[in-house]
This record gives C-alpha cells, structure tokens and sequence, in this order.
C-alpha cells in the first residue's frame, strides 16, 4: 500500500438528489493505469477532479502522495498564445525555467513541430488536443490524470497517447483514464473501475 | 517571485494581444470624463475623476477570470501553481497595469481638461497609484466568486461596491483637500494601509473563491 500514488477511499458524490458515485475507493499504484468507464453522465470527470483536488467529494478522502498532471475537458491552452507559449508558461508555473529545448522537444513528439508558433484558436481540434499532450512531457508528473484524452484525435494521435502512457508507466508513474475504450499496449493491463448510475 | 514573473509576463501579454479588450475600460474612462466636462459647468469636485475611475475599475476587474476559466488554463494554474498567491498577485498586477495605470497616466490631463488648473494634480494621480490597486484586488474577489454562474457583470459590482467605498471616500478626500490646499497626508496614508492589508489578504481570498468557484 505505501507505494500507492493516490487513495481513493469511500468517496461520494451526488448532483442534486442523484448519487453519482457512492463508496468508491480504489488506490493507482506505481506503473498502474486506472480506467475509468462509464457512460455519459454518470460522473467520470466529476471523480477525475475529486482526484485532482479541483472538486471536493460530498464525502470520503483522496490521499495525493505525488505531483498530478490534469488534462480536463477544457483545453488549458490560452487561444491567443501559441502552444509555446502556452507550455512556456506551464513550466514557469511549476516553478522551473521556461526551457525552450524541452518545449520544442514536447511538441516535436506531439507532432505540432510545424504550428507551434500558431495561435492556439487558428488550429484544428486534434492540434489543440495534441497541444495539451504536450504538457504531460513539459511539466512531467508521476501522475496522469486523463479526462478522455483521446477526444478529436485521429488514428495516429490515438496511437501517441497510448505509447506516452505505456512510457510513462514503464517510467513508474501511475494515470487514470476516463476513457470508452482501452489505452493500455500489448500485454499491459489495466485497472477498470466503472461508474454505473445510482449505485446505492 | 518566479511564479509571480511568469503569470505576469503571460497576462500583459495576452492584454496587449487582445488591445481593444483591454483598452476598454480606459476608453470608458476618457469618454465618460470628457463628456461630463462638456456637459455639466464646472464646479464638479476631483471626486468625479474618482468615481468615474473606480467605474472604470468594476468594468475591467469583472472579467479577469472569465477567459482563464472557459479555456481551462485556470484549471491548470490552480492545479500547478504551488502556492497559488503568486501567481494570483502577477494576474492582478498585470490586470491593474493595463486598467488601474492607465487611468492614473491620463488623469492629469482629464483633471486638467475639466478644471483648467493644475493644483492638486500630483495628488489626485499619487492617490489613484496607491488606491486604484485596492480596487482591483478587491474586485478580483468577487470576480472570483462569480466565474461558477457565468454572470459576472452586474453581480460583480453589487458584491464588491461596498468595499469600494473607503477607498473612494480616501481617494476623493485626499484629492479635495490638495485642490483647496487643505492637509490631504492623513488620506494618502489610509489608501496605503488599505493598500498594504488587501495585498496581504486579497490573493489569498481570490485563490479560495476560485477554489469554491472549481467545484463545478
């Protein structure tokens, strides 16, 4: 248990008279992935925010023992910079130089080599998207937290998005996925945890 | 200090990629003061100017966040900045360099334009320098506090007007007294206190109004 990256125990969540989730806990161990499944609404990224610490459960605890790197549903990118800046301001955020190398690095891998000196609001959706990936190379964490990240990415981005979390996970960091379909690489497994409406 | 530097740097930034945004609340300034100056006789005291740029204040400081949190970057920096009262503080000091200094820049010659004298002026800006600030770190409170309903606006300046008051009441008194050459040090000193305790105070009351603001 002590190598646990994150505890998750008992929490409880609920939209007006609705439980989301009730009960749940489960911990993400070191080179672990947490699936998250569940259908539309029933509280996949209200959990993920629980998790992040951006939303307080109703009750129940979330021990964090490490650095968390979020991607939300939101972009987290400001239109108006370009991804460089965006990541730039990212890494001063956490308190380390805005190194360019690292950056044009990051975007490289992400294959925005090409736009990384667009605004942020001129790319397409799966640009914007694999801008966001970007972060979880520039400001590196031990733990991913993924809120459907494969969300208007074509086949290839899918494909990057599974080998950063197989590297990651091969590295001793832990994610955990909103996701409706599988993101671990050949032989790996992952953790499924399932949200299912009304759970008493 | 390198958090603080880096929202900074990032905020003045994306004020001057988007100019006509941010120039709004200064324009609101100029037109609002000049119109005023042909449309009443004079005898209007500088606690006009005052008014008018606390006005100006509530327009800007209303939507400091509303960007932040559509794009999700506030997400990141509430997740990411560790404390979260630097970076907080660059926001505001970036937010007040493009509204605040601006209108204490041009209030000389509006004062000048709506008086015809000079007497006074370099109390009315050094009163607008210290007390504007307060505002916007006042204002930011609310603004905070309101992103969730996704209706700042009018809701903002019912929130923080109350707050406003003792700064505006300093400000156009210390202003007052240097155009008729009364003492004017006492409220030049209380918009400094006022100053010293919302920069201690304010950003962390921002940093859990954006927390409480997150939960949705």
């Amino acid at each position: 248990m002590n190598d646990s990256l994150l505890v998750a125990e008992n929490l409880r969540c609920t939209v007006g008279p609705r439980a989301l989730f009730a009960g749940l806990s489960f911990t993400v161990d070191a080179r672990e992935l947490v699936e998250v499944r569940g259908a539309n609404g029933s509280g996949k990224s209200t959990l993920l925010r629980c998790l992040v610490g951006l939303a307080e459960p109703e009750s129940g605890d979330v021990r964090r023992r490490v650095e968390v790197q979020y991607l939300g549903h939101r972009s987290g990118n400001s239109g108006r910079m370009t991804p460089v800046e965006n990541l730039q301001w990212l890494a001063g955020l956490r308190g380390g130089e805005p190194d360019r190398g690292s950056v044009d690095h990051a975007l490289v891998r992400v294959g925005l080599a090409d736009a990384r000196h667009e605004m942020c609001d001129s790319l397409s959706a799966g640009q914007q998207r694999r801008a966001t990936l970007a972060r979880l190379l520039v400001a590196p964490a031990a733990l991913w937290i993924l809120d459907e990240p494969l969300t208007s990415l074509d086949d290839a981005g899918v494909e990057l998005v599974v080998e950063l979390i197989a590297e990651h996970r091969a590295r001793g960091g832990g994610a955990v996925c909103a996701t409706h379909r599988t993101l671990t690489a050949g032989p790996a497994s992952a953790r499924v945890v399932a949200l299912s409406q009304g759970t008493p | 200090m390198k958090l603080f530097l880096a929202q900074f740097r990032r905020d003045l930034l994306l004020a001057v990629r988007s100019r006509s945004d941010a120039a709004n609340p200064v324009v609101f300034f100029i037109l609002t003061t000049s119109v005023l100056g042909l449309g009443t006789d004079s005898d209007l005291g500088p606690g006009v100017i005052w008014v008018l740029a606390l006005f100006a204040n509530v327009l800007a400081v209303e939507g400091v966040f509303e960007r932040d949190h559509e794009e999700g970057t506030l997400e990141q920096l509430m997740v990411h900045a560790r404390p979260l009262f630097p970076a907080v503080l660059g926001k505001l000091a970036a937010h007040w360099a493009v509204s605040g200094l601006p209108v204490a820049i041009l209030s000389p010659l509006v004062a000048f334009v709506l008086y015809g004298s000079t007497t006074g002026i370099p109390v009315l800006v050094a009163s607008l320098l210290v007390g504007t600030p307060t505002l916007t770190l006042l204002g930011a409170i609310g603004a905070a506090l309101t992103i969730a309903t996704g209706r700042g606006g009018l809701l903002v300046a019912i929130l923080v007007l109350p707050f406003y008051v003792p700064v505006l009441i300093f400000g156009a008194s210390a202003s007052a007294a240097a155009m008729t050459g009364e003492p004017f040090d006492f409220a030049l000193l209380a918009l400094g206190a006022l100053l010293t305790a919302s920069i201690t105070a304010a950003p962390f009351a921002v940093g859990k109004a954006l927390a409480i603001s997150q939960e949705h």
